[in-house]
Formats: structure tokens, C-alpha cells, sequence
């Protein structure tokens, strides 16, 4: 016992022991301390004064950009509201298409955006454990919010996607009618494929396969970079072709804007039927008048409208029916489902095992417990295919009724769901204020 | 007629609007308790990390966003690293073909007998995660990968983590945007 206080008290020993103490607390209060036991080579106590830099750790972008990617969105939204229904005015479009550009486009470098947000929406909405960050909601819903009471102002020129596409306009050729409508269905399937695969946290498509957000960064796999290219190139001519043949979140635009109780209108008064701005809109956006001798009579419109509600369950159950038909190839897009089936049919001895299963052996999962998480997944899409299949049925019967009905209209008028606001037909209109 | 199918239009036309603005206000009420008020970003959980090479590739930004970065806590600051070194060198210098890095990116500094300093060139580094093998392999595992905030544009899905065959990818909170590791796998051979 008092060997050890002969030898504790000399003070070169004090010192050591007290800095060994201090070295000890420093290590358990520094949030490290399972360093220390884990290594294979201590860390030399240095004598030469050496200082150790400090690792890296750079900060990222302050939350607070965040809320102001949020304010610029309704400051914006707002702006472009006024300068389309209250000044008519094309050139302010323009001016608020090229600050989108700039802004949401090159400056955030794209990301997020409301398209891409009906994903983030959701994901939240089916995965109880995502929580989705208070500016992908908000980026998702006030642009629908303006659409209910404005039209598609934000399509004008807020949203970059459009916005790149509109102002590269050049020579807008018109579509056959037909051709307008066929491929105006893949929204709907894009939308429905989307929300399918957010819903079942396999990918966010829409982000994976967005032409412009590369063109924004000025960095794209050789791949998207084509097909941005090809995009911005075929905008010259057609009139935003992502926005009426691809956009998912146009969709719900479109519904909201059908509904919108202040739409734009092409004459700021009353419409004297001259004709001037039939042919003017370039998405092919306005509807002419409809006589009333086009109009069918009440009982031809009966007789269609049974038609219909028996055609169109129809075409609901087989739209449904084909794709569960189809559900398990839709689920080999998710990683766990693609691992479980190579898994499956791996042959160890034959084969060389690839980067998944060997990141799989290493993790050291049970193989079973894969397999039921897999299972599930495939149920999902089973189930998301029935619906999925059913909802493009639906899209498709409403769509071919829309072919055959006739409202009554007495003006030119633009197509609420289908304009995007751009203000460009405005100026045929030789009526005054 | 004309008159009346406008009003009976203009009716349902309102009711439709009603709709579609309850469900707006539904979902956005129904998502209101789900959200997260700051920023998540995306990090990799190096405990998961295999170092499979695909930071380097599947990012959407070049180079990658994920670089090596060097916990010197950790670090033996070896003469022998494996980290730096290829396996089985014969001579211990600093040439390029004793090199394990791709791309010259570790540069090693004598600090005192026998111990070095190696510190990353992030400019250089791709992130392919071959130095964090390495050290993972033959020294302490203080070389880690780790996505730089300053580089990356924070994707809405990082590209990366849809290709990442160990799901090391998550979204953390802003406020602890890394994920060092003090634990060390064993690694087979
Ligand atoms: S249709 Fe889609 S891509 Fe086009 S402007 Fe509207 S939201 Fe943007
Ligand atoms: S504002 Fe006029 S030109 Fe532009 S999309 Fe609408 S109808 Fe067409
Ligand atoms: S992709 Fe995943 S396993 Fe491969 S190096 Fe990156 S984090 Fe590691
Ligand atoms: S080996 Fe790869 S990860 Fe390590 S420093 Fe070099 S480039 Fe970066
Ligand atoms: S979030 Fe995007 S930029 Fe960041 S690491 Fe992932 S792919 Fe790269």
C-alpha cells in the first residue's frame, strides 16, 4: 500500500496520472471514445509538437434557404398571377419565365420542384416512417392552391421545366387533334407509374428521369443528357412537349384548373367572334364555339351516358386485370425484390456472386427475412397494379367520351385544363378593354 | 336553354372546386403532423458502407459528392498504411505505382519517426472508396466515406442510394450531417 503512495506522490508520476485521468475524460466526453478501444494501432503521442488538422466536415446549405425557396415560390406565384390576369401582359411573362430559369433552375440547380414533390407527398402518405420536410409540401401544394383559383399561372412561367421549354419556342407547329389526345395519356401513366413507385418506396421516376435538371446542373449521365437535348431541341417546334405529354404533377394541375374560378380569358371583354385568335395558341389550347344544332338532344345523350357507365367499368376491370397481370415485373424495379430473385437463383458454385448479393452476405441478413420483405413488396404492387390498371381505364374511358361530347359555347375561350396561361394568344384579340 | 345549361355548369363547376379544395386542404392536413420542419440530408451510415465503388459512378454530380474523409482521431498514422499503399509493396515510397489511390489524391507527410500524416485532396478524390477499403482492411478504419455537404446539391433521391448495394444511404437530421463510425467490421480477406 505504500509502495503505491511512494510511488503515486513522486510528481513526475502525479502528472502522468493526471493526464492520463484528464485524457480519459477527455476521450469519454469527446464523443470518441469507442475509437480508442476499437484500434488496431493507437494513435502515437506525438513528440514533436505535431497538431493534428482537423477532419473535414464541410456545412451544407442553411435550413433557412429552405423557407426562402418557399417565399421566392409565392412571391413568384403571385407575381405572375397578377402580370397575367390583371396586366395581360405577355412580356412579364417572359421576364418571370427567364427568373424561374435563373433562379429555380440554374441557381437551386433544379431541386425540388413541385413535380418532383408529388412523390416526397406520396411517400409520406404510404411510408408511416418518412417524414416529408415542411418545403417539399409546400412546394406540392400552393402551386395547386393558385391553379384551383387562377388557372395554370405557375406553368406559365414559375415551374423551370415549363418555363425552359416555353421561352426556346420558335416555330410551334399544330397537332393533329388525335395525335394531341393518344399522347396526352402518358401523363396519366406516368403519374400513375410514379405514384405506384414512390408509394412503394422502390424510386422517385420522376426525378430519375427528368430531362432538364441535368441542363440545370450542367452535369447529366450521357443518357439523360440526350434526352434533355432532344427535349429542348423538339420545344422549339412543338410547344413544351414534357409539359403536355410527360408532366405527372400537369396532371393534377389540369384537374385543379379545370375547376379555377378566375381563368385567364382570351379577350379582356367580350368576345366578338372575329376568329383572330383561333389559330393562335400553340399547345392547340382553345376551344372554338360550339353551334347549338351540334348539340345532341336529350335522348341520344341518355342513351350515350348509360353507354358509357357500362363501358367504362369495363375498361376499369380489364385495365386492372391486365396490369396485376403484370405486377411482378413492375416489382422487379425494387432492390429488395431484384435481390431476392437473383438470390434465388444464384448458384454459388457456377456463378460469380455480383456486388448486391455479396453486400448482402457481408451484412449477414437471414436470406428468409428478405424473402417475406420481399414477399410483402410484391403484394403491394399486386394491389397498386389493380388500381393503377383501374385508374387508366377510367382515364381512358373519360377520355374517349370527351371525343364524342359537345358543350354548348358561344366564345373562343381557352381550354381551362389544358392552357398553361402563357398569355401568347392574348394579343390577336382586337377587342378593347 | 342556353342560359340555364351555363348556370347548371357554372353549379357543378363550383362543387367540383370545393372538392378538389378539401382535398388539397385533407392531404395537406393529414401530412401536417408528418413533416420535419429543418432540412434532412442525405448521409451514408458507414457501419453499412461495403465499399463497393459505386459513390464514385452513380452520383449525380462529377466527381462524386462522396469523398474519402480522413477521421485523424482514428488513424495509427502507420508507415505501412493500407490505406495508402497497395498490398504487398516492395518499397515503401511514395511513387505512383505503390499507390492504391486512382488518382493520387492521399498525400503522405512524415511527421515523426516512424509515423505519417495522410491527408485527403478533395479535389481529387473520386470517392471510389478503394483507401477505405484498404484501411478498413489492414489498419483502424479512419479513412470513411462520407458524402461532402459543400458538393452535394442534396437530390430529392440521391442517385446513389437507389444504387447502393448495402442501403447505407439514409436522410439525416441537418444539424448531424455526418456519420463517422468508431466501430470496425471484420473483413474477410
Ligand atoms: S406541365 Fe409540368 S413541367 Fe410543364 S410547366 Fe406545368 S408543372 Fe411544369
Ligand atoms: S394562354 Fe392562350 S396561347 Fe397560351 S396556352 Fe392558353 S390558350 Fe394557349
Ligand atoms: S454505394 Fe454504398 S456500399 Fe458502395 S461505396 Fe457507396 S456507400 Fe459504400
Ligand atoms: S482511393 Fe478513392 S476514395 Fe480514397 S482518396 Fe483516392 S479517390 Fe478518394
Ligand atoms: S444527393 Fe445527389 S449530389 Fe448528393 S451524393 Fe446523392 S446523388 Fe450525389
Amino acid at each position: 500500500m505504500s509502495e503505491i503512495l511512494k510511488y503515486l506522490t513522486q510528481t513526475g508520476n502525479i502528472k502522468k496520472l493526471v493526464t492520463m485521468l484528464s485524457m480519459f475524460i477527455l476521450l469519454l466526453t469527446s464523443g470518441f471514445p469507442l475509437f480508442a478501444q476499437q484500434q488496431r494501432f493507437p494513435k502515437p503521442e506525438f513528440e514533436s509538437g505535431y497538431t493534428q488538422p482537423v477532419t473535414s466536415m464541410p456545412e451544407a446549405r442553411a435550413d433557412f434557404y429552405a423557407w426562402f425557396d418557399v417565399l421566392i415560390l409565392v412571391i413568384a406565384l403571385s407575381l405572375i398571377t397578377w402580370l397575367i390576369l390583371k396586366k395581360r401582359s405577355r412580356r412579364g411573362v417572359l421576364a418571370m419565365s427567364v427568373f424561374s430559369i435563373l433562379y429555380f433552375g440554374f441557381f437551386r440547380e433544379g431541386c425540388i420542384c413541385s413535380v418532383g414533390s408529388l412523390q416526397n407527398v406520396t411517400l409520406a402518405l404510404f411510408q408511416p416512417e418518412y417524414s416529408i420536410p415542411i418545403s417539399a409540401l409546400a412546394f406540392f401544394v400552393i402551386p395547386l392552391v393558385y391553379t384551383l383559383f387562377f388557372g395554370r399561372t405557375f406553368c406559365a412561367g414559375v415551374c423551370p421545366l415549363g418555363a425552359i421549354q416555353d421561352v426556346l419556342l420558335l416555330r410551334p407547329v399544330t397537332m393533329k387533334t388525335w395525335l394531341q389526345k393518344v399522347l396526352g395519356l402518358i401523363p396519366y401513366i406516368y403519374l400513375g407509374l410514379s405514384v405506384l413507385y414512390a408509394a412503394t418506396a422502390t424510386d422517385f421516376i420522376i426525378c430519375r428521369y427528368d430531362p432538364f435538371v441535368g441542363i440545370y446542373r450542367f452535369d447529366a449521365t450521357f443518357f439523360m443528357f440526350t434526352i434533355g437535348a432532344i427535349f429542348l431541341l423538339l420545344s422549339a417546334f412543338v410547344a413544351r412537349p414534357y409539359c403536355r405529354f410527360f408532366c405527372p404533377y400537369g396532371v393534377l394541375l389540369n384537374w385543379m384548373s379545370r375547376f379555377s374560378k378566375h381563368h385567364l380569358t382570351i379577350t379582356p371583354n367580350k368576345c366578338i367572334q372575329c376568329r383572330l385568335c383561333e389559330d393562335s395558341c400553340p399547345l392547340g389550347a382553345i376551344n372554338k364555339p360550339v353551334p347549338v344544332k351540334v348539340m345532341e338532344d336529350r335522348p341520344s345523350a341518355t342513351k350515350r351516358f348509360i353507354r358509357l357507365s357500362l363501358i367504362i367499368p369495363l375498361l376499369m376491370i380489364l385495365g386492372g386485370w391486365t396490369l396485376s397481370n403484370f405486377h411482378e415485373n413492375l416489382a422487379k424495379v425494387n432492390t429488395k425484390v431484384r435481390l431476392a430473385n437473383e438470390l434465388m437463383l444464384f448458384k454459388p458454385d457456377v456463378m460469380l456472386p455480383s456486388v448486391e448479393i455479396e453486400a448482402f452476405k457481408t451484412a449477414g441478413t437471414p436470406v428468409q427475412e428478405l424473402y417475406s420483405e420481399a414477399a410483402v413488396i410484391v403484394e403491394q404492387f399486386y394491389l397498386g397494379a389493380w388500381i393503377l390498371g383501374g385508374f387508366l381505364g377510367l382515364v381512358f374511358g373519360l377520355t374517349l367520351s370527351s371525343l364524342s361530347v359537345f358543350k354548348y359555347r358561344e366564345d373562343y375561350t381557352p381550354d381551362k385544363a389544358e392552357c398553361v396561361s402563357c398569355a401568347r394568344c392574348l394579343k390577336y384579340c382586337p377587342v378593347e378593354r | 336553354m342556353a342560359e340555364k345549361g351555363k348556370n347548371r355548369r357554372d353549379f357543378i363547376n363550383t362543387c367540383f372546386r370545393f372538392a378538389a379544395g378539401a382535398s388539397l386542404v385533407g392531404v395537406t392536413g393529414v401530412l401536417a403532423h408528418k413533416t420535419v420542419s429543418g432540412n434532412t440530408l442525405w448521409q451514408i451510415d458507414t457501419t453499412k458502407c461495403t465499399q463497393c465503388g459505386r459513390c464514385a459512378t452513380s452520383c449525380v454530380m462529377t466527381p462524386s459528392a462522396v469523398k474519402c474523409i480522413h477521421v485523424y482521431d482514428m488513424c495509427g498514422y502507420c508507415d505501412l498504411c493500407g490505406g495508402y499503399l497497395r498490398p504487398n509493396v516492395k518499397n515503401i515510397t511514395t511513387g505512383a505505382e505503390n499507390q492504391l489511390c486512382p488518382t493520387g489524391a492521399i498525400k503522405r507527410k512524415y511527421v515523426e519517426d516512424p509515423f505519417f500524416e495522410y491527408e485527403i485532396i478533395e479535389d481529387l478524390c473520386i470517392g471510389c472508396g478503394k483507401c477505405v477499403k484498404g484501411c478498413g482492411a489492414f489498419g483502424n478504419g479512419s479513412l470513411q466515406l462520407q458524402i461532402s455537404h459543400d458538393l452535394c446539391v442534396n437530390c430529392n433521391q440521391c442517385a446513389i442510394a437507389r444504387d447502393c448495394p448495402s442501403d447505407a444511404f439514409s436522410r439525416v437530421p441537418a444539424d448531424e450531417p455526418y456519420k463517422f463510425s468508431g466501430f470496425k467490421k471484420e473483413q474477410k480477406d
